[in-house]
Formats: C-alpha cells, sequence, structure tokens
C-alpha cells in the first residue's frame, strides 16, 4: 500500500465521521450556549443577551424548576450503586477466572438482565414490592401486629427497589468490563505469588488487586454515570421519590423557558466532571500500580 | 467474601468462587428473575379498580387481542401498535448500522496511530455516559418552529415556512434514537473489525479484488458477530422504548412500552403483566433468531 497518499474512501469516511461528531455534539453544545440566555430571552436563538440569570434561578430553586431534592437523591443513589457495583463486578470477575457451580446461568442470567426490555424489568420490581406489600398487610393484619398495620405503607423506595433496578443495569456492564480486564491478566505472577507461599487472601490482595485497581475505577465509572442517567428501568420501581433523569423528563413539557437548558447543562456537567475524575483516577492508579509491581 | 479461608481441597471444587459471585447471583435473583416471575405470574391474574385478584384467567391477553382475529375491519389496537413500533424499529436499525459500520470501519482502517484510533473511539462513545433525556432535550431549539433548522432552511429559500414535521414526529423519533444508539452499532462492530487479521485484506487485494469485493466479502462476513450484537441492542431497545417516543415524539406517538406505561399508571398491571410477556417473548425470538447466526460467548 502506498502509505503516503490517502485512497478516496478516506477522505469520504473522514468526512461522514466528521459530521457524525458534530451530529453527536452540536445539539448538546446549542443547549450549552442557550443557558446562557439573557433573561428576555427564548428557547431559541437569537441570543438576547448574555447573562447567568437562568443559573441563578436555578440555583436559588425559585424559577420553575425546585430539583435539588431530586438532585441530592441520584447522588447518593449513585453513589450507592457505584460502589456496590465495583464491589460486586470484581469479585464476580474474579469467581469467574475459575469454574464453580451454576457458571453459564449466572453468566446468561446476567446478560439476560441487560438485554431484556427496561420497562419490563421495571414492571417486573414494581410487581415484586406490591406483592411484598400486601404479603407484609396480610401478614400484619392476621397476627394483630398493630405497629406494622399501621405505619407500614410500601417496602419501595430509593435504597430497596430503585436501588436494585439500578444495579440489574449496572451490574451486567460491570462484569464484562472485568471480563475483558481478567482476559489479558497475566496468570504467571498470580502463580508466583502462590509458589512463594503466599495466601489466596494475599495473592488477592498484593497482586491482583493492585494491577486491577485502574480497571476499576472504569467499573465505578459506569457504575455512577449509568445510575444518574437511568430512566427506563426506575420508573415504575421507585415509589414517590423521583430521581432527577425522572423530573427531567416531566419538565420536559411544562418548561418553556431556558433554565431547562440550565439544569441540562448543569446535568451534563456532573457526567463530564465525573468522566475527567476517571481519568484522572486511571493514570494515578496505573502509576502506583506500576511503581508497586515493579519497584 | 474473598478473605475467604485458604482452599485446603485443591482436588475438589473450590468453595470461593461461589461465594465471591454470590453477590451477582443474588442481586439478579432479587430484581431480575424472582420480578420476570412475578410478571408471568400476574399476568394471569384479575383485578379490579383497586386491587389485584389472585384467580387464574386469560382475560389480559384475551383483551389484548381483542378483535384482531378480525383483519377485516383493519388491525386490532394491540397489533398496529406492535407494527407501528416495529417500523420504527426498521428505520432505527437501518441507520444505526450504516452509520455505525461506517465510524467503525473509518477508525479500524483508516486511522493508523494507535494513540489517535482510540482517541477518536472516546470521543463517539463518551456521549454514552450522558443523560439521554438531556442529550433529547438538545434538539429543541433545532427542530423547533422557531428553531435552528427552520430559520436556516427559511433563510436560505428552500422552504417559505416554518415546518412541523421536524419536531413531535416520526422523523425526530428515530432521529433521537439514532443519536442516542449508533454507538451500541459501533462498540461492537469496531471491537470485530479490530480483529481481522489485516493480511487478510492484503490477500484479497493481492488476488485481484476490488475495494467493493474486498468489503463484501472479506470484512462484511468478519464483521457479522459485531453487527448481529449491535443489531440486537439497537431493536430490543427501541421495542420497549417509552422515553425517546415519548419525549420526541410529543408523546403522540404509539409504542408498546408507551402502552404498558399507561396502563401501570392506571392500575391495571395485570393487563401491563400481560404485554410484558408478549413484548417480551417477541424480543427472546428475536433474539434467538439473530444469535443463531453468531456464538455470542466467542466474542467476549
Amino acid at each position: 500500500m502506498d502509505e503516503d497518499r490517502r485512497p478516496l474512501s478516506f477522505w469520504l469516511l473522514g468526512a461522514v465521521f466528521l459530521a457524525f461528531v458534530v451530529f453527536l455534539y452540536g445539539p448538546t453544545l446549542t443547549i450549552l450556549v442557550l443557558s446562557f440566555q439573557g433573561p428576555e430571552g427564548g428557547l431559541t436563538f437569537p441570543l438576547r443577551g448574555v447573562s447567568t440569570h437562568w443559573y441563578e434561578l436555578l440555583w436559588r430553586g425559585s424559577g420553575v424548576i425546585d430539583i435539588w431534592a431530586s438532585f441530592r437523591r441520584s447522588l447518593w443513589l449513585g453513589l450507592v450503586v457505584m460502589v456496590l457495583t465495583t464491589v460486586i463486578s470484581l469479585l464476580a470477575g474474579y469467581a469467574f477466572r475459575r469454574r464453580f457451580f451454576g457458571q453459564g446461568l449466572l453468566f446468561n442470567l446476567t446478560i439476560a438482565s441487560l438485554i431484556v426490555p427496561s420497562i419490563v424489568v421495571s414492571l417486573g420490581i414494581a410487581l415484586e414490592f406490591r406483592l411484598l406489600d400486601d404479603a407484609v398487610k396480610a401478614f400484619a393484619e392476621e397476627h394483630g401486629i398493630e405497629w406494622l398495620n399501621e405505619g407500614y405503607t410500601t417496602a419501595m423506595g430509593l435504597f430497596t427497589s430503585g436501588l436494585g433496578a439500578h444495579l440489574t443495569w449496572t451490574l451486567p456492564f460491570g462484569l464484562l468490563i472485568m471480563f475483558a480486564v481478567f482476559n489479558r491478566f497475566p496468570n504467571d505472577l498470580e502463580e508466583a505469588a502462590r509458589d512463594l507461599g503466599a495466601s489466596p487472601w494475599q495473592v488477592f490482595r498484593h497482586v491482583v488487586l493492585p494491577l486491577v485497581a485502574p480497571s476499576l475505577v472504569g467499573v465505578a465509572l459506569f457504575g455512577f454515570t449509568l445510575s444518574w442517567d437511568e430512566i427506563a428501568r426506575t420508573s415504575q420501581a421507585i415509589g414517590d421519590a423521583n430521581t432527577l433523569p425522572l423530573e427531567l423528563q416531566g419538565l420536559t413539557s411544562t418548561v418553556t423557558t431556558p433554565e431547562i437548558y440550565a439544569l441540562g447543562t448543569v446535568v451534563t456537567g456532573v457526567s463530564v466532571l465525573v468522566i475527567v475524575l476517571a481519568f484522572l483516577g486511571v493514570s494515578i492508579a496505573k502509576r502506583r500500580a506500576a511503581k508497586r509491581v515493579l519497584g | 467474601m474473598s478473605s475467604s479461608p485458604p482452599d485446603r481441597r485443591p482436588m475438589g471444587r473450590p468453595v470461593a468462587p461461589l461465594l465471591q459471585a454470590a453477590p451477582l447471583a443474588l442481586v439478579l435473583l432479587l430484581f431480575f428473575v424472582f420480578p420476570l416471575l412475578a410478571t408471568a405470574v400476574v399476568s394471569l391474574w384479575n383485578y379490579t379498580e383497586y386491587s389485584l385478584v389472585p384467580d387464574v384467567t386469560q382475560r389480559n391477553y384475551v383483551e389484548m387481542f381483542e378483535g384482531c382475529s378480525n383483519l377485516g375491519e383493519g388491525l386490532c389496537t394491540t397489533f398496529r401498535t406492535y407494527l407501528s413500533t416495529l417500523r420504527l424499529c426498521a428505520m432505527v436499525w437501518a441507520f444505526t448500522t450504516l452509520f455505525g459500520f461506517a465510524i467503525s470501519y473509518f477508525l479500524a482502517f483508516h486511522i493508523r496511530s494507535d494513540t489517535m484510533r482510540m482517541a477518536l473511539f472516546l470521543v463517539c462513545t463518551a456521549p454514552f455516559l450522558t443523560s439521554n433525556v438531556i442529550r433529547m432535550i438538545s434538539w429543541l431549539p433545532l427542530l423547533g418552529r422557531e428553531g435552528v433548522v427552520n430559520q436556516f432552511l427559511i433563510s436560505t429559500g428552500v422552504v417559505d415556512q416554518p415546518q412541523d414535521w421536524l419536531l413531535f414526529s416520526d422523523f425526530s423519533v428515530v432521529l433521537a434514537f439514532v443519536h442516542l444508539y449508533t454507538l451500541f452499532v459501533t462498540v461492537p462492530v469496531f471491537n470485530s473489525m479490530m480483529r481481522i487479521d489485516r493480511r487478510l485484506l492484503e490477500a484479497a487485494q493481492d488476488a485481484g479484488a476490488s475495494g467493493w469485493q474486498t468489503l463484501w466479502h472479506v470484512v462484511i462476513p468478519l464483521t457479522k458477530p459485531g453487527l448481529v450484537i449491535g443489531s440486537i441492542f439497537v431493536i430490543v431497545l427501541v421495542m420497549g422504548d417509552f422515553v425517546t417516543i415519548g419525549v420526541m415524539g410529543g408523546q403522540q406517538i404509539a409504542s408498546i412500552g408507551k402502552v404498558i406505561q399507561v396502563q401501570m399508571s392506571y392500575l391495571q398491571f395485570p393487563a401491563a403483566a400481560a404485554q410484558a410477556v408478549v413484548l417480551l417473548g417477541l424480543v427472546l425470538l428475536v433474539i434467538a433468531v439473530m444469535t443463531r447466526l453468531i456464538d455470542i460467548r466467542r466474542e467476549l
């Protein structure tokens, strides 16, 4: 092949690629710009001055939108999902390196959890908790347990059904990432550690964990951002307290000021911040892992 | 869990992996297997305005397909909804596959430096980690009556009045889907393409194949696994969708996911469950047919 001259297909596909990137990022940049509309400005161009008016409204919660309660809920839920996804995926990924009973079934279930339509999973969780509630109420009535009978409404909530719904979405991604990591993992280091008399826990703690730490940052990143943006699985399974994306979905049809663009920019900002932190985390973890193993 | 005691039976089945996999198994059991079972059971229950009535009945399925056997009077609601959803599916699938393939091909075969390839790949995939709803909202200032596209079309004289079909239409729904889901095709197709032995392409060239022939007879067959995985993702995501169709369709376009959501909001749980069972059956059928074409486990 001629190394210097690019074929025509390069330029054509390059143009398609470029157009796609514009298509991908253009709209997001548009609302970034429009979120700085002046106080008189509307939902579309032209810009009537440049201001942080809509951000101020959003910040004070005095505009149409008061989203800080759901903002905090989503943040907490995202953090819990992140930690659980990382720990559970790491353990399961480690387990899959050896044979164990039910291995094939567990793998298929995990993949199924990824591809079964979200609305079906969400509905299922809602029904499960409804049946549970009915059972608890019937039990309380039958045995005359006063406090349970009066105080109990539902087991559904942010950190029960909501958390479970999010985990069915984040864990398959976490496990697949761990598969990719362990597929490229050097077995001989572990063997060497074992030959030197390390216990399984020592092998895990001092050999495996430092080596996979950078990839764990990736799993954590997926865990948080997928949870932060999740709608479909949460929708039926959350109970009364909405998460931020659900609030946002409701606002799309009611809010007619650029405040919604300011909110959108803030939410995207959180995602971008987490992505950047993850990249920093990976590079730091890699450097430390290299130091520890090599020197 | 990993701090389980040293395995003293190297010849027998180790217990540690079972314990390590237990949390994953538990979560999937509680929040995936049980819910699906609950759905299947409740779909056979009866209901009143206030409560579920646990006797076995076919009512929900019968009502769902009411009037569907009589094709002479036009399609029943359920069939129309499925047809409308499948039509969207087909359009979205065609566009995402086309774009996904072109982008992956460019990255895999035209970019020569690995660093550059990774950087561009990340550029294409990073939006996946940002909010879908906000990416949908981002289209509003572009496609609305006074939006950027209409302003542009009018100022260039292509049209003389604002076009309404740009927003809250099939067009905007498909556009948003392509915007959101092309990456589900790009990633597996890119993965397949990176595994193709470059010598095969040179061999094809040396044997006198034209560019198109190489593409058709070498690249596409070897990329098939990625294409199938991507297609499964896109088809399943669109079939069960209610958020994108709702927001971008202005709550006007029918879809199966939307029917389920509406029935849930009217507390008609058994009816929604029956819909979900039928949807799940259809999705599994599609997956079964498509996985006949490849062995998914080998692709991971």
